[in-house]
Order: C-alpha cells, then structure tokens, then sequence
C-alpha cells in the first residue's frame, strides 16, 4: 500500500495493525514523485540489490473476450445462424418483445435463446413458453454477458443449422456495449417511457449498436416521448444506426422488424 | 461496474505472463486507457486493490495514462481531437466520423521484480 495516498505499493506501509482492509480511493491520474520509492527503475534504496525489469505486453485488456467472441462469431458463421444481441436498460420490454417476435416470426426457422440476467430463470421460461429451446445465464454479480459465457450457452443449446439466435443482455445500458459476444448486430432496444435523450446519455450502447427499436409505441399518446428528437439523438451519437418503432403489445411495427432480421439473415446465406 | 471484470482480464494477463516468466512480484502496471475507452479510470483504480489481492499483482502501483480521443472525419477525411463521442467536424461540420484514437484499453507493460 502506498504511503502517500493508500493506492499502490504495498512496500510502503504507513500503518501495520493487522487487519487487512482497502484503502483504494478514486483520485484522477496523479503520481506522487518524488515521494513514491516504488516509480523509479531502481526502486529500492539498497544499491546493487534491486532486480527490477520491465515486461513489455500491449495487450488489449479486451482480448481474451475478443478471441471467445472471434470463436463464437465463426462458430455462427459454420452454422450460418444469425445471432443478434439485444441490449437496453432494465424493463424496456426485451423479454416481452422477443416473446411476440418470436411468435411473428412463427416456424420459420429455428429460433434459439439466450437469457442474462443476474438472477433468476424467469425470462427463459418466458420464451420456453412459446415453444423455442432457451437457456438461462446468470451473471451473479456481473452486470454484463461476456463471450465465454455465451460460447458455454452456445453449448448447452446445441444450435441448429441456418438458425436465429437471440442474445438478451442483462438490462444495463452501460456495460454490455463493451463485450463483443460474437454476434452479427446488437440491437438496442429504448422504450417511449424512457427518455428520448437517452442515446445522448448513453452514448456507447448506441455507438455500439446497427439497430435501435424504438418500443412501446401504443403509450405514445399518453407520453410527452419526442420521437424525432429522439430519432436526431441516436443517429447523432451513431449516423449509421437503422431506427424502428414498434409495440410489442399491439403488434405495431413487429412485421417491419421482422423483415429487417430476414434480410439480415439472408445476407449471411450470400458471403460477399 | 464492468471494471471488476475488466481488472480480473487484466490480471489474468499479468498470471499468463508470471507462468512464462517467473517474477516474485509485480512493482507497476501500466495501462493506456482511451479517453473515449470502455472503463472509468477511478474505478479501475478502486476494484484494482480487491481484484489483484492474493496475485502476483497484489500491491503493485498502478500507472493509467490517458490517450486523447482523435476522429477522422467521413467527408473531410482529417483527424481532429474528440471531445464527445457524437461531436461534429470542427473542420467541416460533418456528423460522421470514425474514432481512430481513445477507445483503447491496454496493458503496455508491467515493472517486475
């Protein structure tokens, strides 16, 4: 533990009175020469006793995620199943609208899901519900899916040939946008009763993203919701993103985001 | 809080990198974090004491520098600073434009012992 401020080297010990505990604290970017031993090459004050040396690593912190996402992706691409990973904050209504797009979309073909969530089994059952094999990740404590728990749920689902599969996130608009899963699109998903700032509050989840659906359409009347405002929002942050409106409850929009995922998929089916 | 888990990856690649060779312990760590990047440099700081407790890593100084965000813009094709993510060209006015620096998070190299 550093002495000066409780945030590096353990070498330093201001106090030792044998409890451990955390001392970390936020503090933006400083270092505390000269009085931090630990920062030079040498290090320690007993000249010709020091071992130090430097590893050079330029690693992406990323990367172990990004080869189980590369692994997942060309997976998929055998399979030629499309898979979309469907982000958006808490209660925006992802499990509801894959229930009723599910349902749109009837026996196509083979739809598969995959449910985050902290807790619970809940969503699964949901889509279990309706006929599609599902499978439940829980995440404990973490806030986001990751590619080597996807590749697992992969795994469990035993995917067929020229499938769909969804992704339902864990709801959070923050920390999904940083985890590739190996999917062909994220898919944020913003309903009406949100905000229609949200793309500007939360610009990564939809910098990150090729579509946003705009749900819960049938409130409108009810909402002060901007939907041009909200539409300049996302394509400020992200000028490429496609924008939908749907309701899941009235079926609204369902068809047009049907289309989208079929041209999607048969994209995939002809390799450029 | 997807800092814990970024931590965790980064001291993963800290115990792949004491398995092919061995060190007694890790003195510094040096990230170059994006100013666009996917973690909050706080809290990477403030998991980091839990996360490495235990490690090769444990006690070690960590060293975050930050690394301007620069775009290049679709239309004019000049890079300019970033300030926000959905910035317009401040050369042309152009909405579009393609990050080419500040979304990184790097472990550059560590200081061993």
């Amino acid at each position: 533990m550093c002495a000066v401020c409780g945030c590096g080297t353990s070498t330093l010990s201001a106090h030792d009175h044998g409890r451990e505990h955390s001392h970390a604290h936020p503090h933006g970017g400083h270092d505390h020469d000269p009085m931090d031993y630990g920062a030079g090459p040498a290090g320690l004050h007993v000249p010709g006793q020091d071992q130090a040396r430097t590893i050079r690593i330029e690693r992406d912190i990323l990367a172990k995620n990004a080869e189980y996402a590369a692994s997942n992706r060309a997976r998929l691409r055998r399979l030629g199943t499309l898979a979309l990973n469907i982000v958006s904050s808490p209660g925006s209504g992802k499990t509801t609208l894959l229930v009723r797009t599910i349902a749109a979309l009837g026996a196509r073909w083979p739809i598969s899901v995959i449910e985050g969530d902290q807790q619970t089994s809940h969503d699964a059952e949901r889509i279990r519900a309706t006929g599609v094999k599902a499978v439940q990740i829980n995440t404990g404590r973490g806030c986001h899916l990751d590619a080597h728990m996807v590749g697992h749920a992969m795994d469990h689902l035993d995917l067929p040939q020229n499938g769909l599969l969804f992704i339902e996130n864990v709801g959070n608009l923050v920390c999904p946008a940083a985890f590739d899963l190996g999917e062909a699109h994220k898919v944020v998903v913003l309903s009406t009763t949100e905000g229609e700032d949200k793309p500007l509050k939360y610009p990564d989840m939809f910098a990150a993203s090729d579509l946003m659906l705009l749900t819960k359409s049938d409130l409108l009347p009810h909402l002060d919701f901007d939907v041009q405002a909200c539409r300049q929002a996302a394509l400020r942050v992200n000028p490429r993103i496609e924008i939908l409106t749907l309701s899941a409850r009235t079926g609204e929009g369902l068809g047009a985001f049907a289309d989208w995922i079929f041209a999607r998929a048969a994209l995939l089916c002809d390799p450029e | 809080m997807h800092e814990v888990s970024l931590m965790e990856n980064i001291i993963g690649l800290i115990e792949d990198q004491h398995r092919l060779s061995p060190f007694s312990r890790v003195r510094s760590i040096r990230l170059e974090l994006g100013a666009l990047g996917p973690a909050e440099p706080d809290c990477l700081r403030f998991c980091f004491d839990a996360v490495a407790r235990g490690t090769v890593a444990e006690g070690a100084l960590l060293d975050i520098a930050i690394i301007p965000a620069h775009a290049r813009c679709a239309a004019c094709r000049r890079i300019t600073p970033v300030q926000d993510r959905f910035d317009a060209c401040p050369l042309c006015g152009n909405m579009e434009r393609l990050t080419v620096a500040g979304d990184e998070l790097r472990l550059v190299e560590l200081e061993v012992v």
